[in-house]
């Protein structure tokens, strides 16, 4: 990273520290952080997505809709969670492999499982033989953000259903006395309005999912946990940077960031609950409106 | 191929060590169905244990804490709601790693603790192994979110029971004992219960991440993974786990229904709280 960082035996103090810390190495180390990042910014909204769609399936009339909806929100939050984060990429995958293997290789007489091993045709392996690297990593990112999202989904879902119905009923009668119909009566009051009643279930699934995010190192990815474990080790000598056994302070360091980013997160859903009480029907509203008269 | 019973008699009590049953786990091929539902079932042993320690001694720690955080010394208060937040902010996965490469440091021989006259040595060479060290984080762990349950009864605690306490002349320890303690413990039951849920099924993380599993001692979770591994078959194992886990909560929801019920046994019917189960899982 800078000049003097060529020759890293004769450095000492601060000149150690700054070449260490800006080591190709580190440079990934902090890449990972952004991955964290990167996976929270695709998994919220995806969970979002996923919980919406769960909710009008709750709340739908047409039963098959109505019955799938709850067998989902239920069964997700029936099973402990880390069963869920390692079965679903496993699963997943060999079952799109499967699907593959069978639209590929009708003619394929060998059975899949044999023994110990799961055998597909060539042509149905996932991401294709001789891929390069990043297509191998891309590829366990999305079956993650994928697990992430319908583990969460199924939280979301119940938040949201929930909220649906928190929103006073005779606003919806209105609503239908002036000639709406049950989707616009939705669309128009139900939709704009929930998002209060919603916002301390979503703050609190938010939350959870910061603190899920260190289960992508399960996954195989190599995320900060992977890092700080590989650069924290001890190094000897033959190192350019030996240090005895630190994981200890780069554990400190993720700690740090996970502190960081509840406390954060706090304070946007603070302010984000402030500005959506504006002229609700409810408490804060009911305060909010007397401070300001 | 072993019949099942053979499989039971071989690895029933195998998570207790490798003389209670058969040295070596069962590999690849080998592996039958029977291997896999007594194997996981007895990592149950683990779960049940690092449950139990940590619920039993978090408990006496989480009232303190909840107490600390309550009271109106605003030095006390502050640093219980700072312990709070940094077991309650952080993910338990790196609570593990960060207090196991902490342990790994200390120096093997023990810490001697000069106390005057004696020395006191304080043997750390067991803090490296799950069942110390990593009962240890657990026990901070549930502590911190307990005594938020704890805190949130406090400050509910009706006012007229209170009031009738002072007017009956209790003061400090006679009316935490007979009124603050038993209405903050019957306010929070119902959350409680849901804690010691999600802290039974954060069991399945002890072996997961730093702490090594010796001589393939583990939970059942270490178990299913292990099988998952040799199979590569995630439709046996894990669903196995799964159900052994929502036996172990429903056990939990009943024992603690029955405290619960003794708890509110002076209340009428209606005004009793139930409890829901809230999941909330990865902490």
């Amino acid at each position: 990273m800078f000049g003097f960082c060529s020759d890293p035996s004769i450095l000492d103090g601060f000149n150690w520290f700054a070449c260490y810390l800006t080591s190709a190495t580190h440079l990934d180390f902090y890449g990972a952080f952004l991955l964290v990042m990167v996976l929270l910014a695709v998994t919220a909204p995806a969970a979002l997505g996923m919980g919406m769609l769960g909710a009008l399936a709750l709340r739908s009339r047409f039963w098959p809709f109505q019955g799938f909806g709850k067998i989902y929100v239920n069964i997700v939050r029936g099973v402990p969670d880390i069963v869920f984060f390692l079965f679903v990429p496993i699963a997943l995958g060999q079952g799109i492999e499967w699907l593959l293997h069978q639209a590929r290789c009708p003619d394929w007489t060998e059975p899949i499982r044999q023994g110990t091993d799961f055998l597909v045709c060539p042509e149905a392996k996932l991401p294709p033989n001789g891929s390069p690297q990043w297509m191998y990593t891309t590829y366990s990112f999305g079956m993650a953000v994928l697990a992430f999202a319908l583990v969460f989904g199924a939280f979301v879902a119940n938040t949201l259903h929930g909220a649906m119905q928190a929103v006073p009923h005779a606003q919806v009668e209105t609503a239908e006395a002036y000639g709406m119909t049950r989707a616009q009566a939705f669309r128009r009051v139900v939709l704009p309005q929930m998002w209060v009643y919603a916002l301390p279930g979503l703050s609190n699934i938010w939350q959870i999912l910061i603190k899920a995010t260190p289960l992508l190192f399960l996954l195989g990815l190599q995320d900060i946990v992977y890092w700080a474990r590989e650069l924290g080790g001890q190094k000897t000598s033959i190192f350019s940077y030996p240090h005895p056994d630190w994981r200890m302070w780069y554990f400190l360091a993720l700690l740090v960031f996970y502190l960081f980013l509840t406390w954060a997160s706090e304070r946007v859903f603070a302010w984000l609950g402030r500005r959506l009480s504006h002229g609700q029907a409810t408490a804060a509203g009911e305060r909010q409106r007397r401070a300001a008269a | 191929m072993r019949t099942c019973w053979e499989s039971f008699e071989a690895y029933a009590f195998r998570a207790l060590g490798r003389e209670f049953g058969e040295r070596l786990l069962p590999r690849g091929l080998d592996i039958t169905f029977c291997d896999q539902v007594f194997l996981i079932g007895s990592g149950l042993i683990w779960n049940v244990y690092f449950a139990a320690v940590a619920i039993a001694i978090g408990f006496g720690l989480a009232v303190a804490v909840a107490m600390a955080r309550f009271s109106e010394n605003p030095w006390l208060s502050r640093a219980a709601a700072m312990f709070i937040f940094v077991f309650r902010g952080s993910p338990l996965f790196i609570q593990f790693f960060f207090f196991y490469s902490a342990f790994v440091l200390l120096p093997r021989s023990g810490i001697d603790i000069p106390l005057g006259f004696i020395t006191l040595t304080v043997d750390t060479s067991a803090s490296t192994t799950a069942q110390v060290g990593g009962v240890l984080v657990l026990v901070l762990n549930t502590t911190a979110y307990s005594a938020e349950l704890f805190y949130g009864a406090l400050q509910s605690i009706p006012k007229g029971d209170l009031e009738a306490a002072d007017a009956y002349g209790m003061r400090g320890w006679t009316k935490f004992r007979r009124v603050i303690f038993p209405n903050m413990l019957r306010l929070s039951w119902p959350s409680y219960t849901n804690e010691a849920i999600f802290l039974t099924h954060s069991t399945t993380l002890v072996f997961l991440s730093a702490f090594p599993a010796r001589q393939q001692v583990g939970e059942a979770f270490y178990y299913a993974r292990y099988f998952v591994d040799q199979t590569f078959n995630p439709f046996v194992a894990y669903p196995l786990v799964a159900a052994y886990f929502v036996a172990l909560t429903l056990l939990i929801v009943g024992g603690y229904g029955l405290v619960g019920r003794h708890l509110n046994r002076h209340l009428p019917q209606r005004s009793r709280a139930r409890f829901r189960f809230r999941p909330q899982y990865i902490r």
